[in-house]
């Protein structure tokens, strides 16, 4: 076993995680601050007028980086599950089950954004399209979760159930990114790609980036504070 | 409605939304702090 994977599993211990959560939250706390007001400013002021939205598109800068967020925080809950069953470890659970209420939140407002978005441009607040129906399993599968997380007594059972839960949900989130791709649906393609070049100005793009990485900031700061508060009680 | 409805309804809700998160943790925060080290329970 070399030094590295020594350091690995040092870290894998509540005790020692513990501290070294607290000075990466107080960090990312601050970071997401500074980045949301830079972002609301770029995406309420300096983002010039859609020719066809109007100002209504102006949704687009808290909409698009929540739903980016509620996908990308269920796949990083299904690793940590999916490392708990492997390894055993502990600290891979709580960071599954800390990971959980911030994923639902960020796909709530994914959904309550988008909705609000549709109304005045395609004229309803909600359709069965295949995008906005796995969006909304989503936020199934996150509840699903916590509850059954919640309804088993001994903690390290609805550790491992809760964890299976995760793992199985994962399949939904390559359909919620496909399902543009894959069926006819209302609502329009990927925004921003990385094989691409962007379709929008960049003060857009730059507002919408700003706000992504202020809401990625902000999840792993409520994430960490979390699960010293699961430490303090499990530990 | 206007346009304005729609934007103030998303950005209101959004953030009032994650401060409530934020509400939640200080307050879990605030209770794990008082009980202390508690008994293991694994």
């Amino acid at each position: 076993m070399n030094s590295t994977t020594v350091r690995w599993f040092w870290f894998a211990s509540p005790q020692t995680f513990f501290p070294l959560a607290g000075t990466i939250a107080r960090w990312c706390a601050a970071g997401a601050a500074l980045l949301a007001v830079a972002g609301l400013y770029v995406g309420l002021v300096a983002a010039p007028t859609d020719a066809q939205q109007g100002e209504v598109y102006r949704i687009i800068f808290i909409h698009v980086p929540a739903a980016w967020m509620s996908m990308f925080i269920y796949l990083v809950m299904a690793g940590w599950a999916a490392v708990g069953l492997a390894f055993n470890t502990r600290l891979s659970f709580m960071m599954a089950q800390a990971l959980a209420p911030t994923g639902a939140l960020f796909t709530f407002i994914a959904l309550w954004t988008g909705s609000l978005w549709g109304r005045p441009t395609w004229g309803t607040y909600w359709v069965w399209d295949a995008r906005l129906t796995s969006e909304l399993i989503l936020l199934f599968l996150y509840l699903g979760f916590m509850a059954l997380h919640a309804a088993i007594d001994e903690p390290r059972r609805a550790d491992r159930a809760s964890a299976l839960l995760a793992i199985v949900g994962a399949v939904n989130v390559p359909i919620i990114y496909y399902s543009v791709q894959w069926w006819n649906t209302l609502h329009q393609g990927a925004s921003v790609s990385m094989t691409r070049a962007p379709s929008m100005a960049a003060t857009m793009l730059t507002g919408m980036l700003l706000m992504a990485l202020a809401f990625w900031l902000y999840s792993i700061a409520a994430v960490l504070v979390r699960v010293r508060c699961m430490i303090r009680e499990r530990e | 409605m206007s346009h304005g409805f729609f934007i103030w309804a998303s950005y209101g809700v959004t953030f009032a939304a994650l401060a409530l998160e934020v509400v939640f943790l200080f307050r879990r925060v605030r209770r794990c702090e008082r009980a202390g080290p508690s008994r293991r329970i694994e």
